[in-house]
């Protein structure tokens, strides 16, 4: 009997279309939110991979703060015409009208009224019952809580103290009219993961993630593009030339880019590789204190 | 050992891990549960200084229940014992013993110190006689998942794949074994059989793909599969079952309660279900078996279910793809239980399929008795009214829930269009009959009194139940006892010609022949009448 396996990228590949088709086979109006980022570059690519040859049985929501890079907005209406995507764009007319934005009226709000209140504005004028998420349990606590199947009441809100279990890929889909799920197939990936099978499957990502020369000011501590003309410099400030590259992607004025010359998929993960290495270790002090130590100075951490 | 590297680090270079960190505490039983779900080893954890818990024994039933064949049985602070061979053997001769009860294939102990680092990454300074992996060797090393492609082809269907007129293929995640180009496939639940003519995947078609890959099957022919459907190896098919026993293990904090209607999930199909029996439930402690009626959160039972349809199945054991399930409330929607099969039930087993939540048995159960109808049969003025009348007062006197259906009663409301020919008096008794099946439902002792002269309608009225909850009562009493009391001066009128059709004068009374209770009605009086149906009651179970 063969004993051929799939790879560990090709299980979570395998999953996530399995996740995909319970969620199109058991839910009438299914959506994928669509930021733009690698998460969704792999996400869309994953969804092509589960209904080929049919086209994605669903539609993508763009929930856009009008913050967004530019080459993010050329490389969404690339990709959706490349791919024959349907693409829904919703933008918060209420925070347009009140003139919401990062500089003006800070993070919080501008990412509350754009994002969060924009994203429920969009779901219950589509009424979806299922919204697919790029989301994965590495990237932060909360989400390391969070189920495949993510229920969401009436309110859109999350119960993280009453949710249901998940045995085996036995996804419960049963919702009443008006409550929804959030399906997140990539919850079992991690970024290592996911910057791995971009570069296996050869995914198309938008360009900020490669290292150039980009105008930048630093802001407390973080280096912010200067994308274009509606970015206010304080006195005396002015952009200077980096190579620079994004790690994440968002709103241009609330993300840091970080100094770097990785210009290729193997040079970012080799970058990536270390960067996890050192955090792994910081982790790991509490634990290992003689071998940890000697590793931080080596390091230079001190 | 001076390069010493995090684990995480080193797990990338052979092998992706994925933990699912679960708590102790028997609170989380669920946790550990859905963790062992996925998993494919289990590392048990032991304190050296304390050896073989509760704890250790709970956690390694749960690892086992779930299929885990392989156990790492990691014997921790060893430097607290002084790195001791012998504290290691001991509790590693304790386990093996205790295991021996459980499915395990392979059970690794091993000595560590993960403070101290011993044996997590290399071999150990401090326990030079320990001759085994490290931890981390082992998990590299040790074979994992190999068993499944030699189990038979299954793909349950999770979605037809229809972009086109010219192409209908079926998208499902292969559940066990390997399939390929030209292999007989069979849906076993509708017999429907045909061949794989391509194996379609968005990177180019495959020849060959086994268990865990994501693939559009398109077949030779064109069969009716839909999603909830499986497609299986035709020389190797899984039983199909709409009854079988399986371990459940109860997850919510609303107790199971037997004879309600869940969903059971099983592969991509959803099919009403429902817990036939309760035969013990499981500590999962001590692993002993114990008689209960209900299953609490975190219990784990050994149940009959009872499926609206027959699906395919398969042992937990022989194959976990058809052999889990989950059960889901239908009217919260949410997951309470996960379920293992254990073997299906033989049809002759069956017991009958209700498609209500709470059901008949629950509703009388809930009352302390069982639902039944008393049919009360005999000539007009035979005493069927009076002692049926009896009966209901000395069941309400003891706390019993009954009605009492009475034929003039009756047809002052529900049947005042029916006359007395023929053909209403059988619509008459076809109405009554529907009516105490109705109370019957409801959980009710059920009393009939209605003269109901014929044979075939009284068999009619017995047919809606189920076996055993039809008693007729025939009220025996002379037609010329019955003609000398004359309470409604009825048979006055009849002998007088000024009533057409009426029982015993001028329409035939046919008399029961094999009736539960027979009341000679004659010579006993209503009084000792009704002790003798409330006797008959206590001694059939009843009440």
């Amino acid at each position: 009997m063969s004993t051929s396996r799939l790879t560990h990228l090709r299980q979570l590949e395998a999953e996530s279309i399995h996740i995909f088709r319970e969620v199109v086979a058991e839910f009438e109006k299914p959506v994928m939110l669509y930021s733009i980022g690698k998460d969704s570059a792999v996400l869309l690519h994953l969804a092509r991979k589960a209904f080929y040859p049919s086209p994605v049985p669903f539609p993508l929501l763009h929930v856009d703060t009008t913050w967004k890079f530019r080459e993010m907005i050329h490389f969404r209406d690339t990709i959706v015409k490349d791919y024959g995507l349907e693409l829904l764009v919703h933008i918060n007319p209420e925070g347009v009208k009140q003139g919401i934005g990062p500089f003006t009226h800070g993070s919080a709000l501008h990412t509350d009224v754009m994002k969060t209140e924009a994203l429920k504005q969009a779901l219950d004028q589509y009424k979806f019952d299922a919204a697919f998420g790029g989301a994965r349990r590495d990237e932060e606590a909360s989400r390391a809580k969070e189920r495949v199947f993510s229920f969401r009441n009436e309110a859109h809100r999350w119960d993280p103290k009453n949710q249901r279990p998940e045995l085996w890929n036995l996804y419960n889909g049963r919702v009443r009219k008006g409550e929804s799920i959030r399906a997140f197939p990539l919850s079992n990936w991690t970024e290592l993961d996911i910057w791995q099978y971009i570069y296996m499957e050869d995914i198309p990502i938008v360009p900020l993630y490669f290292a150039a020369e980009r105008p930048v000011v630093e802001r407390e501590g973080m280096l912010i593009m200067v994308d274009d003309e509606r970015m206010p410099l304080e006195d005396g400030e002015t952009p200077m030339m980096k190579s620079v590259r994004f790690r994440t992607l968002g709103c241009y004025p609330l993300t840091g880019a970080i100094e770097s010359t990785a210009s290729t998929l193997p040079e970012i993960i080799q970058e990536m590789l270390v960067a996890r290495t050192s955090e792994r270790q910081g982790r790991l002090i509490d634990k290992d204190q003689a071998g940890s130590m000697e590793k931080k100075k080596q390091e230079g951490y001190f | 050992m001076t390069a010493r590297a995090p684990l995480s680090a080193v797990f990338c270079d052979k092998r992706k891990f994925i933990v699912a960190d679960t708590p102790g505490h028997e609170q989380y039983t669920r946790n550990m549960v859905t963790g062992a779900s996925t998993a494919d080893l289990a590392v048990i954890l032991i304190d050296a200084r304390k050896g073989v818990l509760i704890q250790t024994m709970r956690h390694s039933y749960l690892v086992s229940l779930l299929g885990i064949k392989k156990v790492v049985l990691a014997v921790n602070k060893m430097d607290l014992v002084d790195y001791s061979e012998e504290v290691f053997e001991k509790i590693r001769s304790d386990y093996l013993k205790f295991a021996e009860q459980l499915n395990f294939e392979e059970i690794t102990a091993i000595p560590v110190s993960a403070l101290k680092g011993d044996n997590m990454i290399g071999a150990s300074e401090a326990m030079p006689w320990y001759k085994g992996p490290s931890v981390l060797e082992h998990l590299e090393s040790v074979e994992i998942g190999t068993e499944d492609l030699s189990r038979p082809f299954r793909m349950p269907v999770q979605w037809v794949n229809r972009p086109n007129l010219d192409f209908r293929g079926f998208s499902g995640t292969i559940a066990s074994g390997t399939i390929r180009v030209g292999d007989a496939i069979v849906e076993p639940a509708s017999g429907q059989s045909s061949k794989v003519a391509r194996i379609v995947t968005f990177d180019g078609d495959l020849e060959e793909a086994f268990k865990g890959q994501a693939v559009t099957l398109t077949l030779e022919d064109e069969i009716d599969i839909s999603r909830g459907d499986i497609l299986c190896a035709t020389q190797d098919r899984p039983a199909t079952a709409d009854q079988f026993e399986a371990k459940i293990d109860w997850m919510s904090s609303n107790p199971m309660l037997p004879s309600r209607t869940y969903l059971l999930k099983l592969g991509t199909g959803t099919t009403a279900a429902r817990i036939s029996n309760l035969k013990y439930t499981v500590n999962v402690n001590t692993m002993e078996q114990m008689a209960s009626k209900k299953l609490e959160l975190n219990e784990i039972g050994v149940c009959n279910l009872s499926l609206d349809k027959a699906i395919s199945i398969a042992p937990y054991a022989e194959n976990p793809g058809p052999g889990s399930l989950i059960l889901i409330d239908r009217f919260t929607n949410a997951t309470e239980a996960a379920g293992m099969i254990e073997f299906a039930l033989r049809r002759a087993e069956n017991i009958h399929w209700q498609s209500v939540d709470i059901h008949k048995e629950a509703r009388a159960e809930q009352k302390g008795q069982k639902a039944s109808v008393l049919w009360f049969t005999g000539l007009s003025g035979s005493g069927k009214s009076t002692i049926a009348n009896l009966v209901e007062k000395k069941l309400h006197a003891l706390n019993k829930h009954t009605y009492l259906l009475d034929g003039d009663n009756v047809r002052h409301g529900l049947n005042k269009d029916l006359g007395f020919t023929d053909a209403d008096r059988v619509e008459n008794i076809r109405r009554v009959g529907e009516t105490s099946k109705l109370m019957v439902d409801a959980g009710l002792i059920t009393l009939v009194s209605f003269i109901s002269p014929f044979r075939s309608e009284r068999q009619m009225a017995r047919g809606l139940l189920e076996e055993g909850e039809f008693l007729e009562v025939f009220v025996d009493t002379p037609l010329e006892i019955c003609e000398a009391r004359d309470i409604k001066g009825l048979y006055k009128k009849a002998r007088a010609g000024e009533i057409k059709n009426f029982t015993g004068i001028s329409s035939d009374y046919e008399r029961p022949e094999n009736a539960e209770i027979v009341i000679d009605g004659g010579r006993t009086s209503s009084e000792d009448a009704a002790d003798q149906i409330i006797a008959t009651l206590e001694m059939r179970g009843f009440i």
